[in-house]
């Protein structure tokens, strides 16, 4: 049996190593490595190397894929001396990966050298507190937690599916909700929009959506957007930034509308719809090869087929199910783990408590988002979905 | 004999069913049957003898477009699911002219 030493020495000879002045050159090149610090968080948090996200030793096998799914990726490993790499990059090689350097040194060396270290955003002990039940998942941990602080989710509407979505989005630290709504609290609404109160009836959804949410999580910031989404004001909402896209809207010209605009803008939806004890749920994602709404349907019903639920009603709990299936969605895709739920439409029955799921297709002729697309800008939605062009 | 799945919006036009059996080695044999039992069905599924664009059909979770449309088969015990596409959300119709985000078409639309 080898000592710890010996063993060190020889697998040393195996891997590739430099020194932190070619690292340094690497890093700035025209095709960089990824840089990963497989150092325990406590040293990671004391300062880091620009650019290099944390997979502490004993993640490494089961993360790598998650930051560098292509094996033949360049990456750059370091850790305090150079020597815990080592076993890293002999790991990594047998894990697949052809070009894994080892940074000999280590963070230790980088320093000496003089170059740049950063403080890691790191989370301080409140967020610690707050946060704790996802650091304690390998899958999010502080890493996971920092991307969603830094994320942007634009809810449209904060009514039966808004309510549930964006309270749970807000109670993991999503860091920016948007919420369009241009609607105040009835009445008729305190059944099932949870965000909302008996004491706020007749005030603005949005804002009243933004007292509950701050209340909840002063962590998050929140624009509201008192007004309905239409073609005119669409590019100046989306201006703003967003990550993800919550579709919870009560209407089909804003489905169509939010469903054009994500797709040019390349931002993922998260689509869910509901009437009486049935959700639909998806997510629409052409920018990573998935349909978008328009391949499901390419048209809508003509009005005098489609019933809202203002005329068929909902059991309340429902959008609570499916609005948090869509946080979950959101959640994953922030987080860029799991699968989501693109190129399937999950359908929940509550009478029965049966969950079912059908297959989506990206349509090649779709209008949109297909290989020839025929509506490049924005349409008259109101008019598009009124029946008379399409069912004429 | 096949399930068909009907959505909840179309119930009221088989009397309240949630699922009906139906006969039919493909999925016109089998539409056919339902709608001839059912005729107010007929104006939710059908435009032009093809299945209406709002409306998606599903063998075994299968997108019948995706496969041989209306011939595509249906062997007895598959499941037949019958999806026109939901608007809700749950509030009133945008499109019901009282908040008009497009004036000139919303009052128009209103029906």
């Amino acid at each position: 049996m080898p000592t710890y030493r010996e063993l060190l020495a020889q697998l040393r000879s195996e891997i590739d190593e430099v020194d932190a002045v070619r690292a340094r050159e690497l890093l700035a090149g025209d095709d960089p490595p990824l840089l990963v610090d497989i150092r325990e968080f406590d040293e990671w948090a004391e300062g880091k190397i620009p650019g290099a996200v944390l997979i502490p030793r004993g993640n490494l096998e089961s993360r790598i894929e998650q930051v560098a799914p292509e094996k033949s990726r360049p990456i750059l490993l370091y850790c305090a001396q150079g020597n815990r790499t080592v076993f890293g990059a002999k790991s990594l090689s047998e894990l697949g990966y052809t070009d894994v350097i080892s940074l000999a040194g280590g963070y230790t060396d980088w320093k000496r050298n003089g170059f740049d270290t950063e403080l890691p955003g790191g989370l301080d002990d409140a967020k610690r507190a707050r946060y704790s039940r996802h650091l304690l998942i390998p899958e999010v941990g502080e890493e996971g937690q920092l991307k969603l602080l830094d994320s942007r989710v634009l809810l449209l509407g904060a009514g039966g599916l808004g309510s549930p979505a964006a309270l749970y989005l807000a109670a993991a630290g999503v860091g920016t909700l948007g919420i369009v709504d241009d609607d105040r609290v009835d009445a008729s609404n305190l059944q099932r929009q949870v965000l909302h109160s008996t004491a706020r009836l007749g005030d603005w959804k949005a804002e009243s959506a933004k007292r509950t949410l701050q209340e909840l999580n002063p962590d998050v910031d929140v624009k509201t957007y008192v007004e309905r989404l239409t073609s005119e004001n669409v590019e100046r909402i989306l201006a703003d930034g967003w990550d993800v896209i919550v579709d919870g809207a009560d209407n089909f010209p804003t489905r169509y509308l939010v469903n054009d605009a994500a797709v040019w803008h390349g931002i993922p939806l998260v689509h869910g719809s509901i009437y009486r004890f049935e959700g639909q749920i998806s997510v629409f994602d052409p920018a990573h090869g998935g349909p978008c709404y328009r391949c499901l349907f390419p048209l809508p019903p003509p009005p005098e087929l489609a019933p809202s639920c203002a005329e068929g009603g909902v059991l309340g709990v429902l959008p609570g199910i499916v609005g948090s299936l869509q946080a979950s969605e959101a959640l994953k895709l922030c987080l860029g783990i799991g699968e989501s739920l693109s190129g399937r439409l999950l359908l929940f029955d509550a009478l029965v408590t049966e969950f079912s799921e059908v297959k989506l297709r990206k349509d090649p002729d779709c209008p949109v988002c297909g290989e020839s697309p025929t509506i490049t800008e924005y349409v008259d939605y109101v008019e598009f979905c009124s029946g008379r062009a399409a069912h004429a | 004999m096949s399930k068909v799945r009907i959505p909840p919006m179309l119930r009221e036009e088989v009397g309240g069913a949630r699922e009906v059996p139906a006969e039919g080695a493909n999925v016109r044999e089998l539409l056919d049957d339902l709608m001839d039992r059912f005729p107010a069905l007929r104006a939710q599924l059908v435009r032009d003898d093809e299945i209406a664009p709002f409306v998606n059909v599903y063998v075994e979770g299968e997108d019948v477009r995706t496969l041989d449309g209306l011939d595509t088969p249906v062997a007895p015990g598959q499941t037949v699911i019958l999806l026109p596409a939901m608007a809700g959300g749950a509030e009133p119709p945008a499109v019901d002219g009282s908040r008009p985000a497009e004036p000139a078409s919303a009052a128009d639309s209103a029906r």
